[in-house]
């Protein structure tokens, strides 16, 4: 290893890797320029898109500004491991089902923003938006996905053709089955 | 970015001997990665706080809230004991960044970021006092629609960008510091330093100061508080202004007012006289327009942000609306 390089441990979609990275390698470049998974998507590399959205430990962050040999020894769940082989998990279906995106360059972002964030409110966490239900939604957390809570916590991915409606529809269709089958 | 040596801390004691030999405390993140990508911050070492897991938020034998200074934004906002106690920092929390940005991003790291003046953002522009100081604030001359309106001087008109810190100044948050001379505590009010002669220093922690975590005294405040934030956009942006409150009310009447905005200086702006003229008031909207004009009284704005003042004034209203009618 020379200087200036860091050997960093990942298990990604559920695969063990190692690689000697430059010491300055964010997660995403890491992803794309050494894995070659490229389905993560550099949109802004400052943390403003959302396009480079994965998750970390069952997390969703931004991968832009994720230095690799921070979180050496992480879990990682990037947009190719969203579905079970051929099997579309329920949000993919969703997009396209609702047509969730045009140039379709902020959909991996989108797609495991929203996975995310379908676990996040069936464990009762909060938005900006659950505060308008009162009290008692703040305490217990809000039990149904409105538009507006989707939105709320959909703002972190920004989609530069401007989709957002199918999107939300997608995102709240999939709420729905994700619902009837217990998981995420 | 230029390169730097890094490693991952073992301990508390370790983190401080790393910075007192030069490296600087990586948390999150979201703010410092962004900023060496631009050369604003061009440390060369970084000591990682990430497996100190000082991510633990525990109730205080006096009734409050010991806050570890690695627990995430996104644990913080939604933990019980916050939902219950401290409504106003979660909503304050949730009203800034998005939910990626807060799971990152760490409790001691938010009171540490840094301003997002664009002219201190972007090492292209030349004149910025608080990234080289001396070098002139572009600011003043330039666009400062969103820049302070209290406490700015002619070396710097910046603000600080933090909801959380609106919040906990409002609950009289204490934080807990370390360095090689010992453990101390540091008053939220005493945190924050005004830009005066020194803009380059944005807070009064000390060389290699680590904040250990927050504690929140116990609050009076849980049944009537409100966080309102304006922006530019419904979600996802900065404050243009916000004002976080906290009322209690008994029989009618109020016995406690705390209230600070955000986005009008470079540090969380509490208004002792506005607090002050509510106590022994009922909630009402006579006395909620004699407390707004008493925060705005001593603002000075610069040529383009002159709104912020007639906006804060009617958002004191509001939040102090919101603040009494949440339930």
């Amino acid at each position: 290893m020379n200087d200036g390089e860091v050997a960093v441990n990942l298990r990604i979609n559920s695969e063990s890797r190692q690689v000697t990275a430059d010491v300055r390698s964010t997660l995403l470049d890491l992803l794309r320029e050494r894995l070659h998974l490229t389905g993560t998507k550099k949109g802004c590399d400052h943390g403003l898109c959302g396009a480079c959205t994965v998750s970390v430990d069952g997390e969703r962050v931004l991968s832009c500004l994720t230095l690799a040999a921070s979180i050496d020894g992480a879990d990682v769940l990037t947009i190719e491991g969203i579905s079970s082989g051929n099997d579309l998990h329920p949000l993919q279906e969703a997009f396209i089902e609702f047509d969730g995106f045009q140039c379709g360059y902020c959909t991996p972002g989108q797609i495991s923003s929203a996975h995310a964030m379908l676990a996040e409110h069936q464990r009762g966490d909060l938005s900006m938006v659950t505060f308008d239900g009162g009290r008692d939604d703040v305490i217990t957390g809000c039990a149904r996905l409105s538009n507006q809570e989707i939105r709320e916590r959909m703002a972190g991915n920004i989609c530069r053709c401007g989709a957002y409606a199918n999107i939300v529809e997608a995102i709240a269709s999939a709420a729905e089955a994700v619902t009837e089958n217990g998981s995420a | 970015m230029k390169t730097f040596a890094f490693r991952h801390a073992t301990s508390v004691d370790d983190a401080i001997s790393a910075a007192a030999a030069g490296a600087k405390y990586l948390a999150g993140g979201t703010n410092l990665i962004d900023l060496m990508k631009g050369g604003v911050e061009q440390p060369s070492a970084l000591v990682d706080l990430r497996r100190l897991d000082l991510t633990a938020i525990t109730a205080t034998d006096s009734g409050g809230v010991f806050i570890e200074a690695g627990v995430t934004n996104s644990a913080l906002a939604n933990h019980r004991l916050i939902r219950t106690q401290y409504p106003l920092v979660s909503q304050a929390i949730l009203s800034g960044a998005t939910t990626q940005l807060r799971n990152m991003a760490t409790t001691g790291g938010n009171l540490l970021q840094r301003t997002r003046c664009p002219y201190f953002m972007q090492s292209v522009f030349t004149e910025c006092n608080k990234r080289n100081p001396g070098s002139g604030c572009a600011a003043r001359d330039g666009f400062h629609r969103e820049h302070a309106i209290f406490g700015a001087s002619n070396h710097c008109v910046a603000i600080h960008p933090s909801d959380m810190a609106v919040a906990l100044s409002v609950v009289d948050a204490v934080v807990h510091v370390q360095n090689s001379g010992g453990r101390r505590s540091i008053p939220i009010a005493e945190f924050f330093a005004l830009p005066g002669d020194t803009p380059e220093i944005d807070n009064t922690l000390q060389p290699h100061d680590l904040i250990l975590g927050i504690e929140l005294p116990p609050s009076s405040f849980s049944e009537h508080c409100w966080y309102l934030k304006v922006r530019d956009r419904h979600s996802y942006a900065f404050a243009l202004v916000s004002v976080a409150v906290g009322l209690h009310i008994e029989c009618g009447k109020i016995t406690a007012a705390a209230l600070a905005m955000g986005g009008v200086a470079a540090t969380p702006w509490r208004l002792h006289e506005a607090e002050a003229s509510l106590i022994g008031k009922e909630p009402t909207a006579a006395a909620f327009h004699t407390a707004a004009q008493l925060a705005m009284a001593g603002a000075q704005p610069l040529a383009q942000n002159a709104f912020k003042v007639d906006l804060g004034r009617h958002s004191v209203v509001k939040a102090l609306e919101q603040a009494t009618n949440f339930s």
